[in-house]
Formats: structure tokens, C-alpha cells, sequence
């Protein structure tokens, strides 16, 4: 625990930096404006449009400073923790449920909403959950069957369907 | 008088049929998100806040959406402690206190008494909030009304104040949440001159902003599960509870020996709910305490006293309330649920804040209304139906879970059509279950996200018009008293930390 808070700290003030050189940035459409001109008050205008960002990433790099320093004293609970960050469970855990969102969301792109969910639903509860086929299936294509019409159907909002889009005709003919 | 008539009004479109219906969805569904551990009232909110479209494009207003998404924030106040008192494990953060001595009354074979009061005691505290709703939101909105850019503006810097005084978390981290929150809002178009601000690596899809729902579901639907996960890996024994006709009057009888705990719950949880950062937990906690140290005999206080039941419960019903005062008259949310009932009235094209009460008149009072009739339905469906929400306890994670995960992704893609926010949502709930494992606090971000997009206009145009001059936010009468209370309160805890530093060295 105690690493992975420096090591988080590290990286939320190098984004800290990063919007702070970003709210400096000078339109496109004119290069006149030089960076960080937009960072203060403007004559008749008030402040920038980097002001507020720009002030407050500093506010958050400061902020990271301020964890650094109370991770060297081991002033917080997490820089004295000699507790693992995830620990064994907690790693499996975010492989085989992350990895499983991450899946969801990359199928979507191929298959589309109708192809991933009940894949996402039959992986979850079939093998992480270790529930019965019958009850596995009915929830997956339940939970699909119930997307399709409260979505596309009732509210007319059309989910992508990637590369099963043609079975989906007949489907809008019928019902639509 | 004209504002009882205007609350009469007001329950009377609450009562038909479609928003009674949808109120009696809410509080079903609130009631079981509250129950289930893990999910609270702003995870309902979130999750569902995409589905109120399809409710607005066949109702055609504002009101029957927000009349949905509030008894759903009543139905989880009632809900937490159901899993409280026969599992042992909060279904809400808000329900924490209530296990102190709901699990102890179910363990000694009166869970049926402790279910009881639970929700005899919510609708009590739920009922004193109502009315004290109705009385103090029109006289508090017509004196926000002369506010002006810097009053708005120190009201926001104290919301954020609070968290850093009072939230009790890690200050820098705090700190840290809440301005990552403010510059997440401005990522897109500047309102005010125009100029495109944030858009990382040149992708398009930053250009339109970060949205709030993105945010807001990334954290409480996929975050929230993931941590949910991770810490509820043992099983739970669920406690034997007797409900039978005969046991359930037995019990509400029992519940005059809880009238102490529940006047003390619904006082102070309203007054501690207005309160931004404070909210609902912490009320209920307060009164718990408080119904101790009154209480003749605070010894029987952690081994199943009904007072210890009835305060918590009626503190965090009644702070539920309080929480929506300063949202509805001054547009500044108290807790992250009000944040997201913010969020869902913009969306709705609403401008929350004084003119609410001016402007929509037949938005306001329905909602109110809608307060009463939800607390109704809430404690009926609740008393009625304790074996159904008792055998939905007992589904599987593994089923809820993966569902849950589908609604974010499908809710998130519904309400903006675009791919590209589904999978920054989905990058957004990973990022914020990390932070959460090291003690960031994430509802000052979901706070700020809202308030963003509100705060820095009000910021820039107060300093437009003093000519960049900052004592505009300390020479007003009223905006000068706030902003220096914000600033006390954000640099209280470093105060203490040199006083401490004085006294060691001493």
C-alpha cells in the first residue's frame, strides 16, 4: 500500500503538470496569444480561459506535494500500511472482472450491444459465478431481450449492433 | 397560508396515476438498492438518471422524472436497513449506525421488532423533514434571490469548505478530489470566450465536455461494484426473522419505547443533511450518538436498544430531506445523490437555484408533494413487503453484479449516443476504484463535477466586474461573511495540525 500511494501520487501530479501546461495552451485560430497569456486577468475581459484550470492543477500539484510529503512521515494510513495494494483476491478480481468489462466494451465494437451482453452476462455468471445453464441463459438473453425492446423498440434509441446488424431487419419490420 | 395551498396543489399532481405509479417504482427500486450492501441511493440514482428520458418523452415535463428519481432516494433511506439488521453489512453508508443495535435485536431473535421501528422511525423523521422542508425552502429561496454572481460563488467555495473542515477525510486528498472534480467540468468549449480548453491528444470526443453521467456512472456504477467486490469476498449468515401478522403488531406496539431516539434522528438529521459534506451518514451517526449520551440508560446502547434503532434511522430519512433544501433554493447540492438529482433537473432544462420557486412553481410543489406521498408509500411497501426484500437479499452478487455492469454501459450509451463516453466511463470506474483502495474521497469530485460548470462563470464574471479585484468576495454583506467562514473552515484542520505540532513540542 505504502508504494503504490507515492507511486500514485507521482502520477496524479505529473497530470496535474500536464493540465496545468495544457490550460496555458493559445487558441489554434490565433497565434498571436502567447502560452500562459490566457492563465491571468485580461484587460476588460477578466480572467482567461485558463485561469480556473490552470490555478486549480496547481492546487492539485501542491496537493501531490503534500501526500509525498505525508508518505515520508507516514502521516496518513496508507503510507503506514504494510498491507499489499490488492492482495491476491483483490488482483484476480480485477483481471477476471475488469478484463471482463474491458471484453464487454470490445465486443460492443464488434458485435454490438446485443452480441456482448449476453456473452458478458454467460461469462460473469456461468464462470465466475458458477451458476446453472438454465438459469445463466435465462438472465443473458432475459436481459437482452428486455434491452432490445425498452431501448430500440419502446424508446427508439438504436444501440450499435456491429457486424449482427443484419439479423436485426426482420426484427425492426416486424416490430417497428 | 399560500404555501399550504400550494403544497395542496402540489400532492394532488402528485397522486395521479402516472406519478404515483412512478413514485411507487421508485420507492420499490430505492428500497432494494438500499438493501442490497454495497449499493446506496446515489448508485440507484446514477444508474437509473439515463432512464428518466424515455419517462420525460411521455410525460413531456420535468416533474415526473424527478418525482421518480426522489422516491428512489426515500425508498434507499428505508432500505439500508433491512440488510443492516438481518445481515449485519450496511445496504448504505447511511445505514452504518443502524447495525450498532439492529443486528444485536436480531441476533436476540427481534429482528421483526427492529424492521419494525427502522421504518416507523424513517417515516416519522421523513414526515417532521417534509414539513420542515415546506416551511423553510420558500423563505430561503426568496432571500437567495438577491444574491448576486460573488454571493453564488462563496456559497460554492463554502460547499467546498465543508468537505475539507468536516468530511474527515485526508485533507490534500480531499483537497485534491474536489479540484480534479472542478477541472474535469471544464474540459471542452469555455463558455464565455469560446476557446477550446483540456482536448487531450486532439480527440473529438473531449470537445463536448466530460459529462456528468460519465463521471457519475463511471464512480457509482462500475467503481463502486468493483470495490463492492473486492470487500464483501466472505460470506454472510442472515438472521431468522418472524413475520407473521402477530409479530408485526407486537412490534409496533414495541415502538413507543422509540420515540425518543426518533424525535432526536428527525431534528437533528434535518438540520445536519442541509449541511453540504455532511448529509445523511454522518446525521445518522450524530443522532446515535446524541440518543446515547441522553439516554437514561446508555449501557444497553450496542446490545440492542430501540432507540439506538430508531435514531439512525429517522436521522438519515430526515437528513435525506434537508439534503434537497440548499439544492432546490440555492442549486447547491449537500450530498453526492442531490449532486446527481442536480445534474438530472439541467439535463431536464431546468435551472435549479431561488428562481425555481418563482419560475416553476408546477415543477416545485409536485416534487414536495411527491416528499409526502413517497413517505407513505415507502414505510407501506416496506412494512408490507419485508419477505419479498428478505428473499432478494439472498440473490447472488454474481447475478447482480453483471447486471449492473450491463445498465452502466447501456445507460451511458442511451443517454448521449456516443461510444467514446461508454468507454471513458468504463476508464473512469477503474481509475476510481484505485483511488478509493488509497483513501481519495470521491464524492467531492462527483460534487464539484456538478458545481463546476456553475462556479468558475460566477468566479470570472464577479472578478469582470470588480476589475480583478478579489475583495469583491469580502466587502459584500453577504458574500463577505461566507467566503470568510469558507476560508476558517478550509484552514481549520491546518490550524489544528500546528497546534498539535505546539503541544508536542511543549
Amino acid at each position: 500500500m505504502r508504494k503504490a500511494e507515492i507511486v500514485t501520487a507521482i502520477i496524479l501530479g505529473i497530470l496535474s503538470l500536464c493540465i496545468m501546461w495544457k490550460s496555458g495552451e493559445a487558441p489554434a485560430w490565433n497565434p498571436d496569444i502567447a502560452r500562459f497569456d490566457n492563465i491571468g486577468l485580461i484587460d476588460g475581459e477578466g480572467p482567461g480561459s485558463g485561469f480556473w484550470p490552470f490555478w486549480l492543477s496547481l492546487i492539485m500539484f501542491v496537493c501531490c506535494v503534500w501526500i509525498g510529503i505525508n508518505w515520508y512521515r507516514q502521516t496518513s494510513p496508507p503510507s503506514q500500511s504494510e498491507e499489499p495494494f490488492l492482495d491476491d483476491y483483490g488482483k484476480r478480481m480485477l483481471l477476471v472482472v475488469g478484463g471482463g468489462l474491458i471484453g464487454f466494451l470490445i465486443i460492443i465494437y464488434v458485435l454490438g450491444f446485443y452480441g456482448a451482453i449476453p456473452a458478458f452476462l454467460i461469462y460473469y455468471m456461468r464462470f465466475l459465478g458458477r451458476h446453472n445453464w438454465v438459469l445463466t441463459l435465462s438472465v443473458s438473453f432475459g436481459m437482452t431481450i428486455f434491452c432490445f425492446f425498452f431501448f430500440d423498440i419502446a424508446m427508439r434509441i438504436v444501440l450499435p449492433k456491429g457486424y449482427l446488424e443484419p439479423l436485426f431487419i426482420p426484427l425492426y419490420e416486424i416490430f417497428l | 397560508m399560500d404555501v399550504l395551498i400550494s403544497l395542496f396543489d402540489g400532492i394532488l399532481v402528485a397522486l395521479e396515476p402516472i406519478n404515483l405509479g412512478l413514485a411507487v417504482l421508485g420507492v420499490v427500486v430505492g428500497l432494494f438498492v438500499g438493501a442490497m450492501p454495497g449499493l446506496g441511493s446515489v448508485n440507484g440514482v446514477a444508474i437509473l438518471l439515463p432512464f428518466t428520458f424515455v419517462i420525460q418523452s411521455y410525460t413531456g415535463g420535468a416533474t415526473s422524472p424527478m418525482i421518480f428519481l426522489a422516491a428512489i432516494y426515500y425508498g434507499a433511506m428505508y432500505g439500508g436497513a433491512i440488510s443492516s439488521i438481518t445481515l449485519g453489512i450496511p445496504g448504505a453508508s447511511t445505514a452504518v449506525a443502524t447495525t450498532f443495535d439492529g443486528r444485536p435485536l436480531a441476533l436476540s431473535g427481534k429482528a421483526h421488532v427492529a424492521l419494525v421501528t427502522a421504518a416507523l422511525a424513517s417515516f416519522i423523521g421523513g414526515t417532521m423533514s417534509n414539513v420542515m422542508f415546506t416551511a423553510f425552502a420558500p423563505l430561503l429561496a426568496s432571500v437567495a434571490l438577491s444574491f448576486g454572481d460573488p454571493e453564488v460563488f462563496a456559497l460554492m467555495l463554502l460547499a467546498f469548505a465543508t468537505f475539507v473542515g468536516l468530511g474527515g477525510d485526508d485533507i490534500p486528498k480531499t483537497i485534491f478530489s474536489i479540484c480534479i472534480g472542478l477541472v474535469l467540468a471544464t474540459v471542452g468549449f469555455d463558455i464565455i470566450s469560446g476557446e477550446p480548453r483540456l482536448i487531450f491528444f486532439d480527440i473529438t470526443g473531449f470537445s463536448h465536455g466530460i459529462r456528468f453521467l460519465v463521471l457519475a456512472i463511471g464512480v457509482y456504477g462500475i467503481g463502486e461494484m468493483l470495490w463492492t467486490i473486492n470487500t464483501n469476498r466472505y460470506g454472510t449468515s442472515m438472521a431468522k426473522v418472524d413475520v407473521s401478522a402477530r409479530s408485526i403488531i407486537e412490534a409496533i406496539k414495541e415502538f413507543r419505547y422509540a420515540w425518543r431516539g426518533t424525535l432526536i434522528g428527525s431534528a437533528l438529521g434535518f438540520f445536519v443533511g442541509i449541511l453540504p459534506a455532511a448529509g445523511a451518514t454522518p446525521g445518522s451517526l450524530m443522532s446515535y450518538g446524541v440518543a446515547k449520551l441522553t439516554s437514561k440508560d446508555p449501557s444497553q446502547f450496542g446490545k440492542g436498544a430501540i432507540d439506538g434503532v430508531a435514531a439512525p434511522e429517522a436521522a438519515n430519512n430526515s437528513a435525506s430531506t434537508g439534503a434537497m433544501l440548499p439544492m432546490m433554493t440555492l442549486g447547491i447540492p449537500g450530498s453526492p445523490t442531490t449532486a446527481v438529482l442536480l445534474a438530472g433537473m439541467v439535463i431536464w432544462g431546468l435551472q435549479p437555484g431561488p428562481l425555481l420557486f418563482t419560475n416553476q412553481p408546477d415543477f416545485v410543489w409536485p416534487l414536495i408533494g411527491s416528499f409526502y406521498v413517497s413517505n407513505v408509500i415507502a414505510v407501506l411497501v416496506n412494512l408490507a413487503f419485508i419477505p419479498v426484500f428478505l428473499w432478494m437479499l439472498r440473490m447472488p452478487f454474481t447475478i447482480l453484479a453483471p447486471m449492473i455492469f450491463v445498465l452502466s454501459l447501456v445507460g451511458t450509451y442511451a443517454a448521449y449516443l456516443d461510444m467514446f463516453d461508454v468507454s471513458l466511463m468504463v476508464l473512469v470506474g477503474i481509475a476510481a476504484f484505485f483511488l478509493r483502495i488509497l483513501d481519495y474521497p470521491v464524492a467531492p469530485a462527483v460534487l464539484a463535477i456538478v458545481l463546476g460548470p456553475i462556479a468558475e462563470p460566477k468566479l470570472r464574471q464577479s472578478l469582470l466586474f470588480s476589475d480583478g479585484d478579489f475583495s469583491i468576495f469580502f466587502t459584500r454583506p453577504i458574500a463577505g461573511p461566507i467566503t470568510v467562514i469558507a476560508l476558517i473552515l478550509i484552514f481549520l484542520p491546518l490550524l489544528k495540525v500546528i497546534k498539535d505540532k505546539i503541544t508536542k513540542t511543549a
